[in-house]
């Protein structure tokens, strides 16, 4: 295990930040901590770079203790969401700070330079200052930035929130092939499940302050542990008295046994998809059931805004009461 | 057709020509500022700059020529580039304290620190007499018999000077400081940067625009302290008369051609760094 987390309890002032975690982080694999802002996530990350301080509990780095080691003799590399820049420094310069502090032979550090820029497809921009890259460029700056000092552990905190969604696509793919390149344990902060389920290959579910369920992207879709994770990770949706994914339900337009039945009373289309919203007739169940459907599905249905449909489960879909 | 030609193209164009144009009010307004600046500053600033060289450079050349005066500024320039050296190693230790830490009393340690702009100089003047006089003050009799005279001698000026000008590198320093924020730093630390290199290697090139202006503003207004100065320093002729001084002396000894020769000297120094203030803040602002 390269990150041995136990107890780990963080407060602010009244605020529960973190309370009781235990983890353990496996080497070599692509981590995410998934939760809402405010869950205690990017407390959690700080706390295993040292930047914050947990109240109780101990932080093993690699089988070091490091609960109270400073960041700067913990070996790990930091990214921050918002880029946290030598604003003053070349590209080149920026990556090269580590080694220049451990006081690497020149030739060394221009060679280590030159082959993580090319890793991060920097290369050209090496004289650049950091205000004259975008978003994306900068990103890439620091986790080569951070690369280059060869850490025992990546951490990066919502790496690519302050991107834009297209740039921030682009980022999480490039992510995952540096990191099958690079092989180095890495956590991620996210608050976006899709990130963390196309990303990763195992999730930590965090809320609240308190670990959710930890798994890989399949089991916390597939088994989610209880109905907050069910619900983080996906859409969802009430069927009769059960809470179910609503790509999950079958649409019959004739009567049949142990179904929900309702009326169509809204049809969306976007794009490939088309989204239903079903009344169900039955006064107990008030609240109304999305339905998702593929464009050929919907119309083979037959049916239309104000049909009269029934709604299943469809065979080993996941709910849970 | 012709209706549509005559009509107005845009909508939107109206609209634009009435916040662009300017009313009788905008210019009056104008006038009266440009007035203000000329009766007030420009105006009599420039006077003395005539009255210097009203005889050609004669009262320039016998303000050289005599040894005391010569010994005035260069008093000044040293009280002066030593105040703010003082002031800007502490400015910037304490505006790290302020931005970087939290402390009980913060708010009254930040509020103390804008004293000195508030106080008259003159009053400074008197309390440091009161602490730091040979005969009767707090530390006064116990460092002179160390040997260490401090009123009436360059020390006290340099103390005078450097508690007027305190607040100028601190009220720079710390709006950057706190721009810059921490995410610099803790990079720089979780990249293995001690606290030293940390402060050398980032925090001090993120705030050094901020530093020279503070440095600058401090220098102009070391070397044209008065009040403060003409209190300790005894204002001993060919000793611890400072430029500033050595105006006054000249100007009540009807030796009006002198005075404005220094003044016109201590002037342009002045002017000289608010230019450069002024370029490097645009320069800052380029970046």
């Amino acid at each position: 295990m390269s990150i041995e987390i136990q107890g780990v309890g963080k407060r602010f002032g009244d605020f529960v930040a973190l309370e009781n975690i235990d983890l353990s982080i496996p080497t070599g694999q692509l981590t995410a901590l998934l939760g809402p802002s405010g869950g205690g996530k990017s407390t959690l990350l700080r706390i295993i770079a040292g930047l914050e301080n947990a109240d109780e509990g101990t932080v093993e780095i690699e089988g070091v203790n490091a609960t109270q080691l400073p960041p700067q003799k913990r070996n790990v590399g930091f990214v921050f969401q918002h880029y946290a820049a030598f604003k003053h420094m070349t590209v080149a310069k920026n990556v090269a700070f580590g080694l220049e502090i451990r006081k690497r032979p020149k030739h060394e550090i221009k060679a280590k330079v030159a082959e993580l820029l090319e890793l991060v497809h920097l290369s050209q921009f090496a004289d650049r200052l950091p205000s004259q890259l975008s978003g994306g460029q900068r990103q890439r700056m620091a986790l080569a930035r951070a690369l280059a000092i060869e850490p025992s552990v990546l951490l990066l905190d919502e790496p690519f929130g302050a991107l834009d969604a297209k740039v921030r696509k682009e980022l999480r793919d490039w992510l995952r092939r540096l990191h099958d390149e690079v092989h180095v344990t890495t956590v991620f902060v996210t608050h976006d499940q899709e990130e963390a389920l196309e990303v990763s290959d195992s999730i930590v579910v965090i809320n609240e302050g308190r670990i959710e369920q930890i798994g890989s992207p399949d089991d916390l879709y597939d088994r989610p542990a209880n109905e907050f994770v069910l619900s983080f990770l996906g859409p969802v949706t009430q069927l009769g008295d059960r809470s179910i994914r609503p790509h999950d339900i079958a649409v019959s337009p004739i009567e049949i046994s142990s179904a929900v039945e309702g009326r169509i009373t809204r049809w969306t289309r976007v794009g490939f998809e088309v989204r239903l919203e079903v009344t169900p007739t039955d006064p107990r169940f008030e609240d109304r059931v999305l339905v998702s459907l593929t464009r050929a599905e919907a119309s083979g249905l037959g049916v239309g805004e104000g049909s009269l449909v029934w709604l299943r489960p469809m065979d080993g879909a996941l709910t849970l009461v | 057709m012709i209706d549509t030609i005559v009509a107005p193209p845009e909508p939107s164009a109206p609209t634009r020509q009435r916040r662009a144009r300017k009313g009788p009010v905008t210019y009056l307004v104008r006038l009266l500022v440009v007035a203000y600046l000329f009766l007030l500053v420009a105006w009599p600033v420039s006077l003395v700059v005539t009255h210097t060289f009203e005889n050609g450079l004669d009262a320039l050349r016998t303000l050289f020529e005599d040894p005391d005066i010569v010994h005035a500024m260069r008093l000044t320039v040293v009280a002066a580039v030593v105040a703010t050296v003082i002031n800007t190693v502490f400015g910037v230790s304490v505006s790290l304290l302020l931005v970087r830490t939290e402390f009980p009393g913060k708010r009254v340690l930040s509020a103390l620190l804008d004293l000195p702009l508030a106080i008259s100089p003159i009053v400074v003047g008197l309390a440091l007499v009161l602490v730091y006089g040979g005969r009767g003050g707090w530390f006064g009799p116990t460092l002179e018999s160390w040997g260490l005279q401090i009123i009436f001698s360059t020390p006290g000026i340099i103390l005078a000077t450097a508690f007027v000008a305190l607040p100028l590198v601190i009220r720079e320093v710390v709006p950057v400081l706190g721009e810059v924020g921490i995410e610099q730093e803790q990079a720089a630390q979780s990249l293995g940067a001690n606290g030293w290199q940390t402060f050398w290697r980032i925090t001090l090139p993120g705030i050094r625009w901020a530093i020279v202006y503070g440095v600058v503003l401090t220098l102009a207004r070391s070397l044209g302290e008065f009040g403060a100065v003409k209190v300790v320093s005894g204002n001993i002729l060919g000793e611890t008369r400072t430029a500033t001084l050595a105006v006054e002396e000249s100007y009540l000894n009807f030796n009006q051609e002198g005075a404005y020769a220094i003044a016109f000297l201590l002037a342009s120094v002045s002017v000289a760094c608010i230019i450069v203030v002024s370029i490097l803040r645009a320069r800052a602002a380029g970046h």
